[in-house]
Parts: C-alpha cells; sequence; structure tokens
C-alpha cells in the first residue's frame, strides 16, 4: 500500500506541473487571468505531493520492505537504521526521486513568497520550472519507477554497497541535489526573463538568493565529497579530476560566475545578456553532469548501475531543456537592450575578469572531461588527468585570484589605481614575502609555490574592503564576501602544502615494529579481528607518537562486508593543529607481516576547513540579502498603507 | 543584433556535444580494460613440477619459439572443471598448452586429471599465488595467448567456453607470425 501511495502521489504530482505549464502558457494571453490564479496553488500542491512520495520511499526503506524491487536491490535487514534510510538515495531511481522533490519544493517555495517581479514574469519562470519538473516526471514513471514492486519477495535484500555505509556519504547526494536543483530555479528565471523580455535589475535581485543558495550547497557538498573520498577509499588523496568530480566543480564553477555577474546586473544594471546567459549554462552543466554520470559513457570511481536508456533519457531531457533554452536565447539576445557602461578600471571591470577567467576554468574541466569522449569517437583511449587539470588550470586561476585580491577595493563605475595603492601594495607585499619564506625554507615545485604566493596575498587582501569600517553597520554580506574570499586563500594554503609537503610510507611492519614518518613514530601493537552489525574486519593497533611525545593510538581496519561480500580499507586519521597522520593497514604478507601505509599530511585539513569558510561566507551573504530583502518589503507595506489612510 | 553571433556559436557547440554524447550513447559500451602486462614478456619465474608425470613450467619453457596458451586453473576451482572440455578441444586442434595450478596439492591435482583429463604438457606448482600476480592474473581459471619469445599476447579472463575457441585459435596462430 505504502509504494502504491508514493506512486500515485508522484503520478498526481506529474499532472500538477503539466496543468501548471498549461495554466502559465494560456494565463499569459489576454482573458486568461483565471487560469494565471491556478499557477502558484499548483506549484504549492505538486510541492507536497513530491514531498509526500518521497516520504513514502523513506518508509519502505527504514521498513526494508522486501516486495519492493529498489529495497531489494539496495538495502537489507541487517543494515543500522541510518543507512537504511540513506539507501534511500543511495541509487539511481532514489536520488532522482529526491531531485524531482527538491525541486518541487523549491518551485513552491517561489510560487509562496516571490512577489516582486512582473506577474507575467513570474508566470513565465514557474511554467519553465514545470516544463523542466514534466521531463524529470516521465524520466521517474517511465523509466525509473522507484516504487516497483517484485513478484516473489526474497527473504532479504541485496545490501547497500559497503562503501555508500558512512554517514558522510549518507549526506553527500542531498547536499549537492540541493545545489544542482537550486540552479535550475536560476534556468527558470532567466527563462522566464528572456520569454517576458524583463531583464532588469529586480530579476538579478529575485534570483541572487535562489544562486547563492545552491553555490552553498556545491560549495559544502564538494568539500564534503572531497573529504569523503579522502578517508573513505583510502588512496589519501583529496582531489582525483575524476569525472564525477568535476561534474560537481563545473556547476560550482558556472555557480560562483553567476553570482557574481547578477550581483553586477542587481547594483548596476549592467551585463544583462551575460547574467542570462550564466543562468542556462550553469544548470546545463548540472545535467550535463547527471547525464555523464548515469549514462555511464565515462569510466568513473563512481558506479551507478548503467542503463543506456537512461543516459538516452537524459540526453533527450539535456536536448530540450538547454537546447530550448540556448536557442531561445539566440533568438532574443540581440533584443535586450546593453546594460550601464562602465570603465576597465572599476568593481565591474573585475568582475567582467572573475567571470572570464572562471568561464575559462569551466571551459578546461569541461574539455578535460570530455577529451577521452571525443577521442574514443576516434578509437583512441585516453585518460586525461592532473597533468593537465592543475598546470592549465592554473594559467587562469593566478590572474583571478590577483583580481579576487584587488576587485573587492574597486568602486563601481570607474576608479583609479592610486585610491587602491596601499591595501593592494600590503598583499602584495604578504604574497611576496611568502614566495621569499618558501622558496629559502624548502625547494618546492613551481605550483605550490605559486600557491602558497596566492593564499599569501589573498588572505591578507581579503579584509581588506572591511578597513576603516565600522563593524556594527557592516553589510553582513559584506562581511560573507571577506570571509568566503579568506576561505579561497585557507583552501589554496591546504592544497599547496599538502602537494609539497606530504610524506609517504608504504612498508611491511611486524607487530612490535617501529616505523618513522615525517615527525611521527608509529608503532604496530597488535592486530586482531573485530565484529561489526553487517561486517568482520582486521583492526590493526597503532601507536603513534609526535616527535616522541604522548602516544595515541589509531585503529586502521581492512573490514569485509557480507552483503554484498567486499573488503574496504577504513582508515583512521589522527588530525593535529598542523596536519593529520592518515594510516591504512594493508594485507598480511608471506612471513606475517603487515603491510601499512602511512602519510603525514601537513595542513592537509586547511583545504576542508577552507572550503566550509567558503561556503560560511556565502551563507552570510545570503543571510544579510535576505534579511535587507525582508525589511524592504515591510517598509514597502507600511508605506503603502499610510498612502492608503492619507487617501482617505 | 551583435548579440545574436555568439549566441548563435554557442547553439551549435551545445549541438556537436550532444551529437558527441549521442554517438558515445549508440557504441557498445567496451568497459574491459586489457591488463597492462600485453606486450610484456612473462617475468622471470621457475616452478617446480605439480605433478611427477609432467616437467613444470619456467620462463624459458615459454619463450622456446612457439606460442603456447597459458592456464591458470586449480584443482578446487569448479568453472575450471567446466572449461576442461574446451580445453581438450585446443588441444585437439594442435594448440601447446601449459599449465600453472594455483595453491593445489598432488593428488587433488591427480584426481581431477583422472575426472576431467589432462591437456597440459608442462604444470608447474604456484602454492603462493606469486607468478599468478606477476603475470597479472586475478583468478582462476584465465588463459594467457604467450608468443614463441615468451612475451603475453592475450588475457582470456573466466572459462573458456565452446564459443570463445575459435577466437583463441586464431590469436595462438597470429602469436606464432
Amino acid at each position: 500500500m505504502i509504494a502504491e501511495l508514493g506512486l500515485c502521489a508522484l503520478w498526481l504530482a506529474a499532472a500538477l506541473a503539466a496543468l501548471q505549464l498549461v495554466a502559465a502558457w494560456l494565463g499569459q494571453r489576454a482573458g486568461g487571468e483565471t487560469l494565471a490564479r491556478i499557477v502558484r496553488p499548483a506549484a504549492l500542491v505538486q510541492a507536497l505531493l513530491c514531498g509526500l512520495a518521497f516520504l513514502m520511499l523513506l518508509w519502505v526503506f527504514a521498513r526494508t520492505d522486501l516486495s519492493v524491487k529498489l529495497v531489494v536491490e539496495n538495502s537489507g535487514s541487517d543494515a543500522p537504521m541510518i543507512y537504511k534510510i540513506a539507501g534511500a538515495w543511495g541509487n539511481h531511481e532514489g536520488s532522482m526521486l529526491l531531485w524531482i522533490t527538491i525541486m518541487a519544493v523549491a518551485g513552491g517555495l517561489i510560487a509562496l513568497i516571490e512577489h516582486r517581479l512582473p506577474e507575467k514574469t513570474m508566470l513565465a519562470t514557474l511554467g519553465a520550472q514545470a516544463f523542466v519538473g514534466l521531463g524529470f516526471y516521465a524520466f521517474l514513471l517511465f523509466a525509473s519507477n522507484p516504487f516497483a514492486r517484485v513478484i516473489a519477495p526474497p527473504a532479504d535484500g541485496d545490501g547497500l554497497n559497503p562503501a555508500l555505509q558512512d554517514i558522510g556519504l549518507a549526506m553527500h547526494p542531498p547536499t549537492l541535489y540541493c545545489g544542482y536543483v537550486g540552479l535550475s530555479i536560476a534556468f527558470s528565471f532567466a527563462v522566464g526573463a528572456l520569454l517576458t523580455r524583463q531583464v532588469t535589475p529586480d530579476f538579478a535581485r529575485v534570483m541572487r538568493p535562489w544562486i547563492l543558495g545552491a553555490w552553498i550547497f556545491l560549495t559544502l557538498g564538494i568539500t564534503a565529497g572531497s573529504y569523503w573520498s579522502y578517508y573513505e577509499l583510502g588512496w589519501g588523496g583529496w582531489w582525483f579530476w575524476d569525472p564525477v568530480e568535476n561534474a560537481s566543480l563545473m556547476p560550482w564553477l558556472a555557480a560562483t560566475a553567476l553570482f557574481h555577474s547578477a550581483s553586477v546586473l542587481a547594483s548596476r544594471d549592467a551585463l544583462r545578456t551575460w547574467t542570462i546567459m550564466l543562468g542556462v549554462i550553469a544548470f546545463s552543466m548540472s545535467m550535463i553532469g547527471t547525464f555523464l554520470v548515469r549514462s555511464g559513457i565515462l569510466t568513473s570511481v563512481h558506479a551507478f548501475a548503467v542503463d543506456p536508456t537512461r543516459g538516452t533519457f537524459i540526453l533527450a531531457l539535456l536536448a530540450i531543456n538547454i537546447g530550448g533554452a540556448l536557442a531561445l536565447f539566440a533568438a532574443r539576445a540581440g533584443t535586450i537592450a546593453e546594460g550601464e557602461r562602465f570603465a576597465p578600471l572599476s568593481r565591474e571591470g573585475a568582475l567582467v575578469i572573475n567571470n572570464v577567467t572562471l568561464s575559462a576554468v569551466l571551459g578546461i574541466v569541461l574539455v578535460g572531461t570530455l577529451y577521452p569522449l571525443l577521442t574514443e569517437a576516434f578509437g583512441l583511449r585516453v585518460s586525461v588527468g592532473p597533468p593537465y587539470f592543475n598546470p592549465v588550470s592554473m594559467v587562469f586561476v593566478t590572474p583571478m585570484l590577483i583580481v579576487l585580491a584587488i576587485g573587492p577595493l574597486l568602486r563601481w563605475r570607474r576608479d583609479s589605481f592610486a585610491r587602491v595603492r596601499t591595501p593592494a601594495l600590503l598583499a602584495a607585499a604578504a604574497a611576496v614575502i611568502a614566495l621569499l619564506a618558501v622558496w629559502l625554507v624548502a625547494g618546492i615545485a613551481l605550483l605550490p609555490l605559486l600557491g602558497l604566493t596566492l593564499a599569501a596575498g589573498v588572505a591578507v587582501s581579503a579584509f581588506m574592503p572591511l578597513r576603516g569600517r565600522s563593524l556594527r553597520r557592516l553589510p553582513l554580506a559584506t562581511c560573507g564576501m571577506a570571509i568566503s574570499h579568506f576561505g579561497i586563500a585557507v583552501a589554496l594554503f591546504g592544497m599547496a602544502v599538502d602537494t609539497a609537503f606530504t610524506v609517504e610510507k608504504l612498508t611491511a611492519a611486524g607487530v612490535g615494529d617501529t616505523v618513522a614518518v615525517g615527525p611521527w613514530e608509529v608503532r604496530l601493537t597488535s592486530v586482531e579481528p573485530v565484529a561489526g552489525p553487517n561486517w568482520t574486519a582486521l583492526a590493526g593497533r597503532l601507536s603513534a607518537s609526535y616527535r616522541g611525545g604522548a602516544a595515541h593510538e589509531l585503529v586502521p581496519q581492512s573490514r569485509t562486508f557480507w552483503a554484498p561480500p567486499q573488503t574496504t580499507a577504513e582508515s583512521a586519521l589522527l588530525t593535529r593543529w598542523n596536519g593529520q597522520l592518515y594510516t591504512v593497514l594493508g594485507e598480511q604478507t608471506q612471513d606475517g607481516r603487515w603491510q601499512l601505509r602511512l602519510w603525514w599530511k601537513p595542513f592537509v585539513t586547511f583545504i576542508w576547513l577552507g572550503g566550509v569558510l567558503i561556503g560560511l561566507g556565502g551563507l552570510l551573504a545570503l543571510i544579510g540579502r535576505v534579511a535587507v530583502d525582508v525589511r524592504r518589503r515591510k517598509a514597502a507595506r507600511r508605506s503603502a498603507t499610510r498612502k492608503a489612510e492619507i487617501a482617505r | 543584433m551583435k548579440g545574436v553571433r555568439w549566441s548563435l556559436w554557442i547553439l551549435v557547440a551545445f549541438v556537436a556535444l550532444l551529437g558527441l554524447f549521442a554517438l558515445q550513447l549508440s557504441r557498445p559500451k567496451h568497459d574491459q580494460v586489457d591488463s597492462a602486462m600485453i606486450g610484456q614478456p612473462v617475468p622471470p619465474f621457475a616452478l617446480a613440477a605439480a605433478v611427477p608425470e609432467l616437467p613444470g613450467l619456467s620462463t624459458a619453457d615459454l619463450a622456446d619459439g612457439q606460442p603456447h596458451l597459458l592456464n591458470v586453473f586449480a584443482s578446487w576451482c569448479i568453472p575450471c572443471a567446466a572449461e576442461a572440455p574446451q580445453l581438450a578441444e585446443l588441444k585437439r586442434q594442435g594448440a601447446p598448452i601449459v599449465a600453472v595450478a594455483i595453491r593445489d596439492r598432488t593428488e587433488d591435482l591427480e584426481s581431477f586429471f583422472q575426472r576431467y583429463g589432462n591437456p597440459f604438457s608442462r604444470v608447474g606448482k604456484d602454492d603462493t599465488s606469486r607468478i599468478q600476480f606477476l603475470i597479472g592474473s586475478s583468478g582462476v581459471p584465465e588463459t594467457f595467448v604467450i608468443d614463441g619469445k615468451g612475451v603475453i599476447r592475450h588475457q582470456h579472463i573466466g572459462v573458456i567456453g565452446p564459443e570463445d575457441i575459435p577466437d583463441l585459435m586464431a590469436r595462438l596462430k597470429a602469436a606464432g607470425r
């Protein structure tokens, strides 16, 4: 019953999306006011129905209802409750349902609260949202029904993929989806604005919180995903330029460019066409990413059950949604009036450079990700990795970071270099000192050296815009910007130090042996079997001391799951303020010793700390923007009532 | 109307991208990654005889100027028994087949050969899977085509089915050229 209720809710939600589309379309015409009034309620009820369907899916997973095919294939009765529930979205069908649910809820929210734009533009926006949604409903209902039953329920399910039985991973997909789907809202706004030719600062102001929200989720999702792959895969790396990682990075890059250009449009009424195009591009990156992951046309560590019909379906959605939007854009771009002009040396000028460099990096990642596909079409199999991505993207990241240091200091419209000379020189001095210090202390490779130099300059300059301003009267958004920019410096510092100074040790150690890695002395005290809820493991007890100090215990495991049968290495990490000791227990060698993989990674945690700071800054900016909006609305309402009173 | 031209280019690029995706999607997925050992000489090893009536196996035996099939198997492996008729057929068609027995016992091998026949001219004994690891094999059964100079030309993972025989014979012939 539960599964049928969920399926029923899903069909009804799809029907409402169809109604929303038709009503929004016909409501645009003269005499369509009655139909137009249906649009907002339809979006709201659709959100509720989708939420209901998703709750039903959670329910069948929580109860391990083995008459549902998806549960049989992706869960088991002996998994802990949290992973049973996370199992609901740890698979293709469930994650698509999560996707459409977030999308419907976001659509319902704009229908409920957004009243600033002309009603026609809102109708077009909600219509576009319904149109995109319908494609995904069709995909779910016709090609990936999450509620399908099995004819003969088995005694137990196949179990959840062991690698996914981890709290970090349980939260990773929902976070990223919030980001991807938030960009669909930006997309709908862009299409709505194009259809009604209303590319105004108001449009940018309305769209901005959604981009910012999506961007925060993407930032945190990427940060969490990176940390997860770092400690779960047991390879000690935090970014592999894997196609799926790139699939989440590309929308992030586009979203970063988008909210910077949207802020130019909101404050200065410039960059109109460019902002619209980025709105389309950002969501198309989400969809291309989804396509690359689900169709299985690229080889990746992220294995989804690959099915060509799914790939075809998403490709069709991609062609219709993005192709349609780009065609509309090509038709309308010429009719959008040019916005305000500005001098090259101005806040706008700096933001244009930010946009150009971000787009260039986006292009580099896109080309690198798709290049293997292109050569495969000519019968050549290649893989593209760090030797391409790192140096080539650094060519554009370097000017971007230099502009990031100076841009926030500049005034809108026109500025002179003389006015910002002091703070710019301070930042440059910090960078040069860092460069010399690192150069003298240790000879390291060019890229990490460049990274450390830029990190020092950006860190100092991040807080320059706050100079001489009263902290109490500082807008929250400006404060958020400073924190985000500082977060970039922190993350860059972590990446550069980790790249340059990591010490790695691969060794075979007997019980009682001591291994030195960097400043650490690590002793293998024992190896013993342990049992978990659905696994058994060999646990190595390591006693580690930092520069001869007190001993800390680490327990890396070599874990064997029985449903499905698979062995994973559970790394054990010891975090100090200045880095992490990373330990992995391997196989037993013939002579009875144990393979140990040890890394000392100085300041590696700064990478994710920086990511969190970037997201936190975004959150502050979002709160600041929304608070200002709420205040403005209240003031507008008050003046409206006062006017009405006076008129009376 | 100057915005029109560059926006058209984006559309064109997008359509090209869609075309590439569609092309790749329509092709059968080639998801088997060839072993890095293909084209490499067999690493030096010398294995003692696994059964008294046949000699053991060493690198020199594989580089005697004549191409070989090298079967990695074990008497405890049920799929290995399933592929025995195919190995016999390969031998009947003239393929010289040598073998490495993985983690096995002489008496078990003897009874395995009695039940399923013995198509091998040499059987080396690999009690620690070391040689198996060296030649890039991850399980039993696996069959390698090795040319006359001792270079690995092809790796067949899993059971040899009747449908695989022509392919293996062709590869063996190609390795002899």
